[in-house]
């Protein structure tokens, strides 16, 4: 699926990188210490996180990621979206915790 | 460890200056200072703060008093929970003899909701230094946390832990070549205080004179890391 279909089903916020939403989503990963996202990760993966710190758009970046999901109610920090924005980085948020998220992708088929 | 075994260990394992930098808070610290007065040791006044992102800083300042305005941001931001001292141990505070003189009730052992950037804005702005804790470690290490170095945080030094040296920590880590790297025992028992241990060459045991060394500045310098088991 696409990242806009991603939007559309489970009713996710776009807050930056308007420009992507046609990116297929390949997989998943969940994760808040980038080292290990960045050790783990793939390109192509949804990656659901709380972490709000604008490194997640440089590790998002560096590893060619379709989109970061940032849950439960966690607002990224404005320097976050302006970075993403300006890399081309879709961030999306949702008040949806992780485990409920990761969930609801998984039944969509995302893995 | 009390505040006078901190003192009277330092001086027998040769330290000059030590921070106490206890987790999220400064409750002791004037204990430590007290208890040093005439030892030949001195005392910064210090915290390490965990912050959002989950990161350890070591929030270093001269005296108790900043340290303190510090100190209350830090715990206008921790959540509203209780220690239980069965699970993560008591949280007494002393005085300079070592006496228990209170108890800190509050959960220290959790993150305070401000970010790394809010954190070392706030300890510069009270005139303080801000340093990552222990980067190389991947709980609450800047790099283990963050993944890389934040572009736009300006970082007087960054602490390495005591399992590397400075150059194990610069093959490791490329980003760290050419920062300024200091390190110290990060003891919790008073037996694994001194190494490793970092030399400055300062004017003064203070701050400010740490701030220069760190630079490079007026003659001042940070002359590396020391001793550790690594």
């Amino acid at each position: 699926m696409t990242v806009a279909e991603m939007v559309e089903q489970l009713g996710l916020q776009v807050r930056a990188g308007t420009g992507r939403l046609d990116r297929p989503v390949t997989g998943g990963h969940v994760g808040d210490l980038l080292s290990s996202v960045m050790a783990k990760s793939a390109q192509g993966q949804v990656w659901v996180t709380i972490q709000s710190h604008p490194n997640i758009v440089a590790v998002a970046a560096l590893l060619e990621l379709a989109v970061i999901i940032v849950v439960e109610g966690v607002e990224p920090e404005p320097a976050t979206l302006a970075r993403a924005q300006e890399q081309g980085v879709t961030v999306l948020t949702t008040t949806m915790g992780a485990f409920e998220t990761v969930g609801k992708l998984y039944q969509l088929g995302v893995h | 460890m009390t505040p006078p075994a901190i003192v009277a260990r330092a001086r027998q394992v040769g330290l000059d200056l030590i921070a106490i930098a206890d987790h999220n808070s400064a409750g002791n610290v004037g204990a430590v200072k007290a208890a040093a007065r005439g030892s030949g040791l001195e005392v910064l006044a210090g915290m390490e703060v965990e912050t959002r992102e989950g990161v350890h800083v070591l929030c270093l300042f001269d005296e108790s008093g900043p340290l303190g305005a510090l100190e209350q941001q830090v715990h206008a931001h921790l959540p509203l929970r209780e220690n239980d001292p069965a699970l993560f141990g008591p949280q007494p505070l002393l005085d300079e003899q070592g006496q228990v003189v209170g108890e800190c009730t509050r959960l220290l052992l959790t993150a305070a909701d401000l970010s790394l950037s809010q954190v070392c804005r706030a300890a510069a702005d009270l005139g303080g230094l801000a340093i990552p804790s222990h980067v190389d470690r991947k709980g609450y290490g800047l790099l283990g946390v963050l993944g890389m170095l934040p572009a736009d945080l300006e970082l007087a030094a960054l602490e390495i832990s005591p399992r590397l040296t400075a150059q194990a920590a610069c093959r490791q880590y490329p980003s760290l070549r050419g920062k300024v790297l200091l390190g110290g025992s990060d003891a919790h028992r008073l037996e694994q205080m001194g190494q490793p241990h970092t030399l400055f060459r300062l004017q003064a045991p203070t701050v400010g004179e740490l701030r220069l060394a760190l630079r490079g500045e007026q003659g001042r310098g940070c002359l590396g890391l020391e001793g550790g088991t690594a």
